[in-house]
């Protein structure tokens, strides 16, 4: 049996309006497999996440995940965006929850896990993203570092196959960025199929297995980190890259 | 000496007419007190939960919906509520519904309440960014648990002030139930206005029964208010 990639897309478009924020994107991530996304800003990064779990759909081209075509509508949709975890710039944590009921919400009203099942898990996770101690704070009481970790221990909770990161440090302040790469990096290692849009350069080379390189809607590059940074094929690749040595 | 003790005695004969009227009509002073008090609580009660879902059909993805949820608020915000209530207490009884006179006044400020109520929901909602809601769907959560936990409880908070407004407008509009023969307050004095021809005493009475329930609604706003801002949660705003 040929193992069949998670998450497969195909030609994917997608235009909000007469503009193109997409142009034919293929991508397969395969189970366990780690990809970084990266590019110029405006190049479609968090577009091509977004399509994955189906906040926006597509205009055309088609989308795979575990074998089946995305969802249009209703409880299918649900269940996919529950097997996909996804985390945001800029962490979106329930302001009116505890880090807690933040975990343990979705466990409870979607996946229908009994309540103190669900605080359990929850607790075992705040631990495992350091914040055992931070059950009962509030977002507002919390470091941006810590309210990205409790939002990656959110959308664990939800046992999801895949995880979406859509730059996950670029709303922190430096001094918090690699308290969350850690967690990123524990979860990577603990085999977690990741996609990951960073501009921690660093993070790519170390903890991912690919790097896909975007331009103008485009994946224009892709191959193994030490590949990538040390010898881009591409001229855009090589001029992002230079870039972003010069800042 | 003389002249001021007969200048004294009809104003002493006025108050005691006064003191007299009231004294004799109490209970139907009071009764009206309640009803005013019926009238604005059971209006405000019923518009906030028919506004709240008139809200949620504004901003849901189904498209009749949200056309359904426009022109109702479109309607009921444009229509005079005197007209409104003239034709529910005139209307209805042709098309067979038979709604003590009371219960039309509840339903007239129902009707046009909640299509202000709606539109202040709708804003509230707006405050909330676009990121909660991601996260919501994200989650795998529906539109109307989305709502429910995320968005709703979190949006009512921007909204005590506004609510308190639509509060006061509704207060103020079921004195229009006067108009159709409901017996609140303001139609308590006008009927005794006609017996004792009293009508600055009488209106100011009324007067200050809705200025002391609009303080009262204010005060109990601003009390919310100070809660939601003092609580842990953090600033919305
Ligand atoms: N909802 C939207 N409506 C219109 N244009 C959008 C929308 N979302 C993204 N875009 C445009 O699509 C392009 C790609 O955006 P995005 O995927 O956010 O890029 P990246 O994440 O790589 O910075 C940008 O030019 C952006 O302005
Ligand atoms: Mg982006």
């Amino acid at each position: 049996m040929i193992a069949t990639p998670l998450v497969e897309v195909r030609d994917v478009r997608k235009a909000f309006g007469s503009f193109e924020a997409l142009r034919g994107v293929d991508l397969d991530i395969g189970r366990g497999e780690k990809v970084a996304l990266v590019g110029a800003s405006g190049s479609g990064k968090s577009t091509l996440c977004r399509c994955i779990n189906r906040l926006e759909t597509v205009t055309s081209g088609t989308i795979t995940f575990d074998g089946q075509p995305l969802p249009q509508e209703g409880r299918a949709l649900a269940d996919l965006r529950a097997q996909v975890g996804m985390v945001f710039q800029a962490f979106n944590l329930f302001p009116h929850f505890t880090a807690l009921q933040n975990i343990a919400l979705a466990p409870v009203r979607v996946r229908k896990v009994p309540r103190p099942e669900a605080e359990e898990e929850a607790r075992e996770l705040l631990a495992r993203v350091g914040l055992a101690d931070k059950a009962n704070s509030y977002p507002a009481e919390l470091s941006g570092g810590q309210q990205q970790r409790v939002a990656i221990a959110r959308a664990l909770a939800m046992h999801p196959q895949l995880m979406l990161f859509d730059e996950p440090t670029s709303a922190l302040d430096p001094e918090m960025i690699s308290e969350v790469l850690d967690v990123m990096s524990e979860l990577a290692d603990g085999g977690m199929t990741m996609l990951v849009v960073t501009h921690e350069m660093g993070f790519a080379r170390h903890a991912c297995d690919r790097v896909c390189f975007m331009d103008a809607g485009q994946i224009v590059e892709q191959a193994p980190p030490g590949e990538f940074f040390d010898n881009p094929r591409s001229e855009r690749a090589k001029d992002f890259l230079s870039k972003l040595l010069h800042h | 000496m003389a002249a001021l003790t007969t200048g004294g005695r009809p104003g002493k004969d006025a108050m005691d007419t006064i003191w007299t009227m009231l004294r004799d009509n109490a209970t139907f002073l009071l009764n009206g007190v309640l009803t005013t008090i019926g009238l604005t609580v059971l209006g405000f009660t019923g518009a906030l939960v028919l506004g709240t879902l008139v809200a949620i059909f504004r901003v849901s993805p189904v498209t009749p919906l949200r056309v359904l949820g426009t022109v109702y608020v479109e309607f009921f915000r444009n229509v005079p509520l005197l007209t409104l209530l003239i034709l529910i207490v005139f209307g209805l009884p042709d098309i067979g519904l038979l709604l003590p006179l009371f219960w039309c006044g509840v339903l007239g400020l129902v009707l046009a309440g909640s299509a202000f109520v709606c539109e202040t929901v709708r804003s509230g909602i707006n405050t909330i960014g676009v990121g909660q809601s991601e996260a919501a769907r994200a989650l795998g959560m529906s539109f109307t648990t989305q709502l429910r936990l995320i968005i709703l409880p979190q949006a009512f908070r921007t909204m005590v002030q506004p609510l308190v407004n639509n509060f006061i407008g509704i207060l103020i509009g079921s004195s229009l139930a006067a108009a159709v023969g409901v017996s609140d307050i303001t139609n308590v004095t006008q009927q005794l206005n006609i017996r004792y021809a009293e009508a600055v005493v009488l209106f100011l009475i009324a007067g200050a029964v809705y200025l002391v329930f609009a303080l009262g609604a204010g005060g109990v706003g601003a009390w919310l208010e100070r809660l939601v801002t003092r609580s842990r949660i953090g600033g919305t705003r």
